[in-house]
């Protein structure tokens, strides 16, 4: 069995990734010192130092104003209050403003906030499709946008997808939206350190990072976002974050996700080069063993470390338990609170089948993999799968 | 052994998998996953099908130390197992979907995914005893608790499913079980027992059958004069031998308790009458499962004829897929549809579901 603490060939980089040893050193050092930031003797000032540097080490590298930095517990906070938060805001400001467009293949930290929304507070939600390969139809967009764009309160598209590793047309999606003075959030949780991400140079108006999928701890996260769009806040108390987010400021955490955007950021053209030239390495010797499994997702727009394989014939979780057996870990990408397994609402979206859905696996190559772990993985991958066939029969 | 063990979230299935962990098997736990929705099935503490069951079942798999997984049969279940509840009753039989999922899904579906995936065996908290002969054979008796004995329910087991199951609890009292999953610091060492249709999240069989069946009005009828006593709003929501809940307007001329006698659903007509005209001793059945070898001429056996029921001396006879069974004591509230399971003092012999029932002349008196 595997250790948690060592697996073997850990291939679940999208899942959560290892924690970078600097971002390790920094958070430790800080958990042995007392201060709140927002006292204002000298050990909170030392503590709010420590914040504020961090909040200008990430607006650095993300090509955002410190100032347009909000820090949240991750990933689906940050989602929640760009979504509900914008929404509110610009609601308030005309009544009119009630839809929201996004994608079918957002991840739930985006759609069950929007589908909340449309239940609880009026507001009317638009899916905009994809193409097999999982790329927003921008077509889609537009129409949708300019039926009548003053009533929408907020374009909401992911940066790449978390399943298939799909990269979304960013720029695009901003030009027709601010074509409307409409506002466009983007969840870049998977994206940054992956591919190169420029706030500013986006043209976004709110963007979602996490520290925990980029070599940083978990419960720390952020939304950058425009400052005169002041979103409507989700937690309310001490007033922190410039009354965006209330709540004593997780000091350690905040520099430990500093380090560790830092480092994603500046080594990101290097990482990516070195993950995808694995990730292919992974395809081509498993679609050699396996022929006819299928590549899911964008040809050349696509995460680097990202392979999602369909198997046809195999169940997914009957795959994923075999490979488990090895010590080789993955996912099927679509486990809900119970793990219950759902087909992927992504693959779906993307025209696939139910079955082809149940029969897919996503492996996500990272920083600490080495070819050793595709060796692995190669050596194993046939015989799983000749049994989870037979299983599935 | 590499073995798979069943981890519904209860106390039984956990301390099973615990024991085969210590008898030297390599244990992976298994939670089956069973509704499309899991909301829609039962909440709380009782049931095998709640998000709370998995997470039960995952802490205790955390406790013995063994991986765990999810599976989903969710729409195996549905139609080997719900859609065969409602089409039975559909069709005016009583079944016990407890015995269809263990034939279908436990013994069936997971089994052969199990071994398909590289596993010998499923092992599972059920209440009964295995025996391994001399000749290679495996034996299923009654399990050492008769107030948990659930023998009856694995009636439906072939030999070859026999051989691939593992009831490390047949042997030990409940209360004992109880006090080794403390013991063990499993959670769950006091969580009720689930009683319950586990897709019947409310208990509320009838309601549920009314749901899925439509109401269909149709007359209570009396046995002898065939008079019209009242109405109802279908026949699913009775059952042979029931007693309680009939709500006839006309009481009996001799002022005694009325019970269901017969149903017949395509006209919706449910007999009524006193309770010595429900005693049968002639049960035919169809659809044989025997454990080991089938019984040849004619067996002198105890029959067992719904869960927890008594336990009736018999002759049986097996003609094919044709079972025969005369009762040497007669017995009451017997309904097509329920299984019939055979017994060789505590060993199962097999089971057949029941078809059709009688009262010979001679008893009839």
């Amino acid at each position: 069995m595997t250790d948690p603490t060592h697996p073997l060939v850990y291939l679940d980089h999208a899942a959560t990734t290892p924690m970078l040893p600097e971002a390790v050193e920094a958070m430790t050092e800080q958990l042995r010192r007392t201060g709140n930031a927002s006292s204002l003797h000298g050990s909170g000032r030392a503590a709010r130092r420590v914040v504020e540097e961090s909040r200008e080490r990430i607006a650095a590298v993300l090509g955002a104003r410190p100032g347009e930095v909000v820090f949240t517990s991750g990933g689906t906070e940050a989602d929640n209050l760009a979504v509900k938060g914008i929404y509110w805001t610009r609601r308030d400001q005309d009544p009119v403003r009630r839809r929201v467009l996004t994608t079918e293949i957002e991840h739930h930290a985006v759609l069950d906030p929007v589908e909340w929304l449309e239940e609880r507070e009026g507001a009317t939600v638009e899916y905009l499709r994809v193409d097999h390969a999982g790329r927003l139809d921008l077509d889609h967009l537009r129409v949708g946008v300019e039926r009548d764009p003053g009533s929408v309160a907020l374009v909401t598209v992911m940066w790449a997808n978390n399943e298939v590793g799909t990269l979304q047309p960013i720029e695009e999606v901003v030009a027709v939206a601010h074509a409307h003075g409409i506002p466009v959030h983007t969840d870049a949780v998977q994206a940054i350190g992956a591919v190169p991400v420029d706030f500013g140079g986006s043209g976004a108006d709110a963007l979602t990072l996490t520290a925990h999928k980029l070599g940083g701890p978990y419960g720390v996260g952020a939304l950058v976002v425009r400052r005169d769009l002041a979103p409507t806040p989700l937690l309310h108390g001490g007033g922190q974050e410039r009354r965006i987010r209330s709540g004593t400021i997780d000091v350690p955490a905040i520099v430990g996700f500093a380090v560790a955007v830092e480092h994603a950021v500046k080594q990101q053209a290097d990482h990516a080069a070195r993950v995808s030239e694995l990730r292919d390495e992974l395809v081509r010797r498993v679609l050699e063993i396996v022929p006819d499994a299928r590549v899911n997702g964008a040809e050349t727009d696509r995460l680097p470390g990202h392979a999602h394989l369909t198997f046809p014939g195999c169940d997914g979780d009957s795959l994923l338990m075999l490979l488990d057996h090895h010590g080789i870990e993955c996912s099927t990408g679509s486990a809900c609170s119970a793990g219950v397994p759902q087909p992927s609402h992504v693959l779906l979206a993307m025209g696939r089948d139910h079955a082809e859905a149940r029969s897919s696996l996503r492996f996500t190559v990272g920083r600490t993999n080495t070819r050793a772990d595709i060796d692995a993985l190669v050596e194993a991958i046939g015989p799983a799968v000749e049994r989870a066939r037979a299983a599935a029969r | 052994m590499r073995v798979v063990a069943a981890m519904s979230g209860g106390v039984d299935s956990a301390v099973a998998a615990a024991r085969a962990v210590e008898a030297g098997h390599e244990v992976t736990g298994i939670h089956l996953a069973l509704s499309r929705n899991p909301k829609t099935y039962r909440a709380g503490a009782r049931g095998c099908c709640t998000i709370e069951d998995a997470n039960d079942a995952r802490r205790a798999a955390d406790v013995i130390g063994i991986p765990f997984y999810v599976w989903d049969l969710s729409d195996r279940f549905h139609d080997d197992v719900v859609e065969d509840f409602r089409s039975e009753y559909a069709a005016g039989r009583t079944p016990n979907p407890c015995l269809r999922c263990n034939e279908k899904i436990k013994f069936a579906a997971v089994l052969d995914r199990a071994r398909a995936l590289g596993y010998d065996a499923v092992a599972t908290g059920h209440y009964a005893q295995l025996r391994s002969c001399p000749d290679g054979t495996v034996e299923m008796h009654r399990a050492v608790d008769m107030g948990k004995d659930q023998s009856y329910v694995l009636g439906v087991l072939t030999q070859e499913q026999l051989r691939h199951s593992l009831f490390p609890l047949g042997n030990t009292p409940k209360p004992q079980v109880r006090a080794e999953a403390a013991a063990r610091g499993l959670l769950v060492a006091d969580k009720p027992d689930s009683h319950d249709i586990c897709f019947i999240s409310d208990g509320d069989t009838g309601g549920w059958l009314r749901e899925k069946l439509g109401a269909a009005t149709g007359a209570f009828v009396d046995h002898e004069s065939g008079e019209v006593l009242g109405t109802h709003e279908g026949s699913f929501a009775y059952t042979i031998g029931q007693r309680r809940g009939l709500r006839i307007g006309t009481p009996a001329p001799d002022g005694r308790p009325r019970y269901v006698l017969d149903i017949e659903p395509v006209s919706g007509t449910v007999t009524v009458g006193p309770r010595e005209a429900l005693a049968v001793d002639r049960v035919r059945g169809s659809r044989p499962r025997w454990c080991g070898a089938e019984p040849a001429g004619v067996l002198e056996a105890t029959v067992q004829l719904r869960a927890h029921g008594a336990e009736h001396r018999a002759r049986v006879r097996v003609t094919g897929d044709d079972v025969e069974v005369q009762l040497l004591d007669p017995a009451e509230g017997i309904a097509p549809g329920q299984s019939a399971v055979v017994y060789d003092g505590t060993r199962v012999v097999g089971s057949c579901t029941i078809t059709a029932t009688a009262r010979s002349e001679a008893s009839a008196g």
